[in-house]
């Protein structure tokens, strides 16, 4: 049975470009998206992914080009319209109001009553419980936004778009922050939608969900549309060649380490935070020198509290026990700065708030935090030969790439260069006995992740102990020697040396296994 | 480089829109805006005095444009300048009557510029130290530092220092007297520019090393940018507050040897006249950079003396107004700019 092209192409993109001053964010789009399809849109940060499903749900508007809406053509100038045209749209940061309750966030905007009349929120309730109970979103439609774990979070923005009949649902990196359960219950979610003849865009940069969930596939790369597959015809090293535009390391080369003498040292540490919870909880383990100890755990069970003990950031009020040692030199109470200089480097994971100052310029984020170094210093002042002789190497080693030129501030690098230039600067700390790496590769592009894992991989086989905490277990697994895996403020299970080695021959199923005890 | 051109073109844009403007109220004054421009100009940058004058003000509106720069770079808004050159002129008057008048005049005029910081800094330290210690909103507290000093100067004045049935003090000692241009090189004859400006032309270069080339400043602006950040980098951003606060709190004070030791060489009552807030106006126009503030207190010595020259004329607050215009215009500049 063959149906007509309007009737199975329930979005269709011609020719779509946006300019941004001089630059094509989005160049010659053109892309057919067939009515209760999985289809998924796979590129690197700057793609111009964001860019394309913008225009589609109206916050921009094409340059040139047509989009249309079942065979009708549109122009949309505001999501409102577009939302009318039975578009919708989960953003990758979650638009509720945290203080209303589920029911009240999935009706706002669309309350179905005048301004002064009565809401209707028993009868609205009932409607969301239905479809909720449709397609597997459980949720409790009285309870507060702010009592909701993410993944309940995002199920209540996917019953906002179901809520408002939404055709076409857009999901922008819809597992950045779900765990591996939770992001399984999303594909079962987007599977029961397609069922029933909604249309699902994904938006993603994780391939192997690509793989398992969609029905299409469309690949963007400098703002291009350069390939659009059927799923089954494509591999995930496919996928990646067209993303990048030439072969990457999926997985970077690990050969065996030899751990030397105990670096790190935490025993029974505890940590209560100001508000009294317990975040750490009786938390024990070692890092030696030369090898990677990997944290695997859902955002949330300490992680952050951990490194906040490790830096010397905790906050006055909160209780701390245990002891934290650094080749056997207590921390204690030592600050950020004294930390440091026992040879500590720390790559935070927010890299924009905490690791560097964005409207410095590259040389200038480059000493950040090693600024009191002597060799950087002449009087009172830096010692310009100096930064910048350093500065030329760092470039040059990670790759750093920018307009050296106009010397632009950070914030106008991409994420990759940002990340690079962070690790170059902790790595290369002179003395470096210990470094905290935690979600090193967060909104880094394909091609980075590959040299930032070499330049990890390296730094441990010059003898530097590692800590890497991650949300990604991919990365845990190609990365560590040992594995600890962190829940409710403690390491539940440790993987040892052999076990993270076998493991890493079949990753897959070493995946879930690791991932059975950090949920 | 397109951000480059803009941020010069903006503030030129801006007072060009504020004497068009004005020039409209001018003509609702009844009198010919190109005349009085005219007339303006030939009293001030066009007469020896006139142009002294105009060096006399912009050398106080440098100081007190530096004292609120200098906290801007730790994103700390000092409104309390006002307060602090008052500090600042009552103690540089103070320590000058109470000097033994046979002490040598670089000493006597160290001395007492050194008291004149000190006050200042202090009355501007004690904001910091409340925000560093209490969280409290330092624009709060210096407004009301502001009439605290304003009141505790005029108690001390009325009661002990001032001469009987004036509102002044009596007269420093000669040796820590500051030297008119007139005195020494004979320029800007009568007019009250004194050496002084020296002293704010040094300050505007020692900040702008201060900030731009060394350690400290770059720790400084780290810390006024994000301070999240610093605190992960090892830096104490509460010693910078501190330290951003004490050094604007010592620029008003230093400008008040421009009044005192420079001109009136006593202390009276309404001496600042507004010079302080005024002082606001010159760092947002300069963008807080320590040498724009140069140029931009040269624009509002000139408005300010200029106003007074064609006051016959049309009322001087028609150059108030410019002066508010040019304000509001930059922001809205560097606002939609931001924007687009």
């Amino acid at each position: 049975m063959k149906r007509s092209a309007e009737e199975t192409n329930i979005l269709s993109l011609s020719g779509v470009s946006k300019q941004f001053g001089e630059l094509w964010a989005n160049k010659d789009i053109s892309l057919e998206i067939s009515s209760g399809s999985i289809h998924a849109i796979v590129g690197e940060n700057g793609a111009g992914k964001s860019t394309l499903t913008k225009m589609i749900y109206g916050l921009l508007t094409p340059t040139s080009g047509s989009i249309s809406v079942r065979g009708q053509s549109v122009r949309f100038t505001s999501p409102r319209q577009a939302i009318t045209a039975g578009i919708g749209m989960v953003h990758q940061h979650f638009m509720l109001i945290p203080d209303l309750t589920a029911t009240e966030n999935i009706v706002l905007g669309d309350e179905g009553s005048t301004l002064f009349a009565p809401l209707k929120k028993k009868e609205a309730a009932r409607r969301i419980q239905s479809i909720a109970e449709n397609h597997g979103l459980v949720i409790d439609p009285g309870a507060l936004i702010s009592e909701l774990s993410v993944g309940e979070e995002q199920r209540v923005e996917i019953l906002k778009l179901l809520y408002r009949e939404a055709e076409i649902l857009i999901l922008d990196e819809p597992t950045a922050v779900l765990t591996p359960s939770e992001t399984e219950q999303l594909f079962t979610t987007l599977k029961s939608l397609r069922k029933e003849g909604k249309t699902v865009i994904l938006i993603t940069h994780k391939l192997d969900e690509v793989l398992s969930v969609s029905d299409m596939v469309s690949v963007m790369r400098r703002g291009r549309i350069v390939a659009t597959e059927p799923t089954g015809s494509v591999t995930k090293s496919d996928l990646a060649h067209l993303m990048v535009g030439r072969n990457v390391l999926l997985r970077v080369e690990n050969p065996p380490e030899e751990p030397g003498e105990v670096v790190l040292k935490v025993s029974h540490a505890g940590f209560m935070d100001v508000k009294g919870r317990q975040r750490l909880n009786n938390l024990s383990f070692e890092v030696k020198a030369g090898e990677i100890y990997g944290i695997a755990g859902v955002e949330g069970n300490g992680q952050n509290e951990l490194l906040t003990l490790l830096w010397g950031m905790a906050e006055p009020g909160c209780m701390i026990s245990g002891s934290v040692t650094v080749n056997n030199i207590p921390l204690g109470d030592r600050n950020s700065a004294e930390v440091a200089s026992i040879g500590v480097s720390l790559v935070p994971e927010d890299r924009l708030k905490h690791a560097v100052i964005s409207d410095f310029p590259v040389d200038n984020n480059l000493i950040f935090g090693r600024h009191r170094e002597k060799k950087f210093h002449r009087f009172a002042g830096f010692n310009a030969k100096a930064v910048m002789d350093y500065t030329n190497t760092m470039v040059d080693q990670y790759d750093i790439r920018y307009d050296m030129q106009s010397n632009p501030p950070l914030s106008n690098l991409s994420g990759g260069n940002q990340q690079k230039i962070v690790l170059a600067r902790e790595i290369d700390r002179p003395g470096l006995k210990l470094l905290i790496l935690a979600q090193p590769t967060r909104g880094v592009d394909i091609g980075a992740i590959e040299m930032i894992h070499k330049k990890i991989i390296e730094a441990r086989d010059k003898g530097v102990a590692i800590l890497l905490i991650s949300a990604e277990l991919d990365e845990i697994i190609s990365l560590s020697s040992r594995i600890g895996c962190m829940y409710k403020g403690s390491i539940r299970h440790e993987f040892s040396m052999e076990e993270v080695r076998k493991g890493r021959s079949c990753a897959q199923d070493f995946e879930k296994e690791v991932g059975m005890f950090i949920t | 480089m397109q951000n480059r051109f803009f941020k010069l073109a903006a503030p030129l844009f801006a007072v060009v829109a504020a004497l068009l403007v004005s020039a409209l109220f001018i003509m609702t004054a009844g009198r010919d805006p190109w005349l009085i421009y005219q007339k303006m100009f030939s009293m001030t940058f066009g007469s020896d005095y006139g142009t002294g004058q105009i060096v006399f003000r912009t050398t106080s509106l440098i100081l007190t444009g530096l004292a609120v720069a200098i906290p801007f770079k730790v994103k700390l808004f000092n409104i309390g300048g006002e307060g602090q050159v008052l500090a600042g002129a009552f103690a540089a008057a103070a320590v000058g009557i109470l000097l033994p008048p046979q002490t040598p005049p670089l000493a006597a005029i160290a001395i007492c510029s050194l008291s004149a910081m000190i006050a200042g800094s202090a009355v501007a330290l004690l904001a910091g130290w409340l925000k560093v210690r209490f969280g409290v909103n330092e624009v709060i507290s210096t407004i009301m530092l502001n009439f605290v000093v304003q009141a505790f100067a005029g108690y001390l004045l009325t009661w002990h220092l001032a001469v009987p049935s004036t509102v002044h003090t009596p007269e420093i000692i000669e040796t820590a007297q500051i030297p008119m241009f007139d005195s020494i090189i004979g320029i800007w004859r009568k007019s009250p520019a004194n050496l002084s400006t020296l002293f704010a032309l040094a300050a505007c270069l020692v900040t702008w090393i201060m900030v731009f080339k060394t350690i400290g400043g770059y720790e400084m602006r780290a810390a006024g940018l994000q301070p999240e950040a610093a605190r992960y980098g090892g830096i104490n951003a509460n010693a910078h507050i501190l330290r951003a606060m004490a050094a604007g709190g010592a620029m008003a004070g230093l400008a008040s040897t421009n009044l005192v030791l420079g001109y009136k060489h006593f202390y009276e009552a309404g001496l600042t006249s507004g010079i302080g807030f005024i002082g606001i106006a010159v760092a947002l126009l300069a963008y807080a950079h320590p040498l724009w503030i140069i140029a931009s207190a040269l624009l509002f010595g000139f408005l300010e003396y200029g106003g007074l020259t064609v006051n016959a004329y049309v009322p001087k607050d028609i150059f108030m107004m410019v002066q508010a215009v040019t304000i509001l215009m930059v922001l809205v500049l560097t606002k939609t700019m931001r924007r687009a």
